[in-house]
């Protein structure tokens, strides 16, 4: 999976989970700040998250999930790993 | 089909994330071979992806808000869709709104307050007479406590619900007693669930009880806290009712 296909995918994701517009959700979005993702909501981004990528997003490394990039780079590496 | 809870059908709330109490139960449950029935509140979707990580499908998840009447009312007979009786129930339920915590005791409004034993508390009370009509002798219900029987740094109202939620499973195992159901809560440790993080200042205590129970204490495993679920939820406690029973590495027995 490329970076930008994981990026779709958290669109798609966050649409479901939190109502965000897919044209919104780029690299450089703050899930909390730009997005408007609550703390709920978030636990249930990374729960499909994991789901959709088949990954595993420990719960201490959500916190440094700040942007759409961080959670896509960590999913890439984690695909990679 | 063999196990601590063969054949048992038991109503599990409070499941929320992966690592709730109530997830550890239930999973615990089902591989003792019971039927579990599932509860939700709020984030429904959440709860719907959670519970797929289970070992074994479950029923739909039931919406219950333990605030709610109608929710309530209507619990039997959406129960009743998906099993024809209980045997045991779990209540993991707990909030208090952030005015009445992390050091907000002397501040907190009434209204807020009132929301933390509403939660809290009463509901105890609420789901065991709301479950009550489905259960026969020999029947358990379990809730979860954290010591109220002294003053934590940063717990404040929510002690207070949990003194409250003792004395409630006392009067409760004294009013079911005589239906032949039992009312026991299990005193976990302190464990990295979602409501324990949403407490700020929560880790304060995490350390001293990692460094002072006498077993030692993991905050990331809720295994025992599980087990112990079972146990009380199984026939192996039958004349045990109005129990307090200590999950918590034996912390609550030793001083400084
Ligand atoms: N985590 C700990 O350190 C600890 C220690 C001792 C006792 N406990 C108790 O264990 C129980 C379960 O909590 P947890 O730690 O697993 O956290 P959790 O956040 O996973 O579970 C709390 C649950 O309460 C539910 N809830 C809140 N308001 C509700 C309402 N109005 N109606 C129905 N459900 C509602 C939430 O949906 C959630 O599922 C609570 O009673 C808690 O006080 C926790």
């Amino acid at each position: 999976m490329t970076k930008e296909e994981i990026v779709a995918g958290l669109a798609e994701i966050l649409e479901e989970v939190a109502g965000v517009n897919p044209e919104d959700v780029t690299e450089d979005k703050s899930f909390t700040d730009d997005l408007d993702v609550d703390s709920l909501s978030m636990v249930e981004v990374v729960v499909a998250a994991e789901e959709k990528f088949g990954v595993k997003i420990p719960d201490d490394e959500v916190q440094n999930l700040k942007s759409v990039g961080d959670a896509a780079t960590f999913v890439l590496n984690q695909q990679a790993a | 089909m063999s196990g601590l809870l063969a054949g048992k059908r038991i109503l599990v709330t409070g499941i929320i994330t992966d690592n709730s109490i109530a997830f550890s139960a239930a999973k615990l449950a089902q591989e003792e071979g019971a039927e579990v029935v599932i509860t939700g509140f709020g984030r429904m979707s959440l709860v719907e992806r959670i519970v797929k990580r289970l070992p074994k499908p479950v029923g739909q998840v039931i919406e219950l808000d333990v605030t709610n009447p109608e929710h309530l009312a209507s619990l039997e007979s959406r129960v009743r869709e998906q099993v024809d009786g209980l045997d045991g129930v779990l209540h993991a339920i707990a909030f208090g709104p952030q005015s009445a915590l992390g050091g907000g005791f002397l501040t907190a409004p009434w209204e807020d307050v009132a929301t933390a034993l509403h939660v809290s508390t009463y509901s105890y009370k609420a789901l065991a007479v709301a479950c009550e009509p489905m259960m026969k002798p020999g029947g358990s219900i379990v809730g979860l406590t954290f010591d109220a029987s002294t003053a934590w740094p940063v717990y404040d109202w929510m002690g207070v619900a949990k003194a409250g939620l003792e004395s409630t499973s006392r009067y409760l195992a004294r009013y079911l007693g005589a239906k032949g159901i039992r009312s026991n809560l299990v005193s976990a440790g302190p464990l990295r669930t979602m409501a324990a993080k949403s407490i700020p200042g929560f880790e304060a205590f995490e350390q001293s009880w990692v460094e002072r129970a006498p077993l030692g204490w993991d905050l990331t495993d809720n295994e025992p806290t599980a087990r112990t679920i079972c146990a009380l939820l199984s026939d192996w406690f039958p004349a045990t009712t109005g129990e307090i029973v200590h999950v918590d590495g034996g912390f609550h027995a030793v001083g400084a």
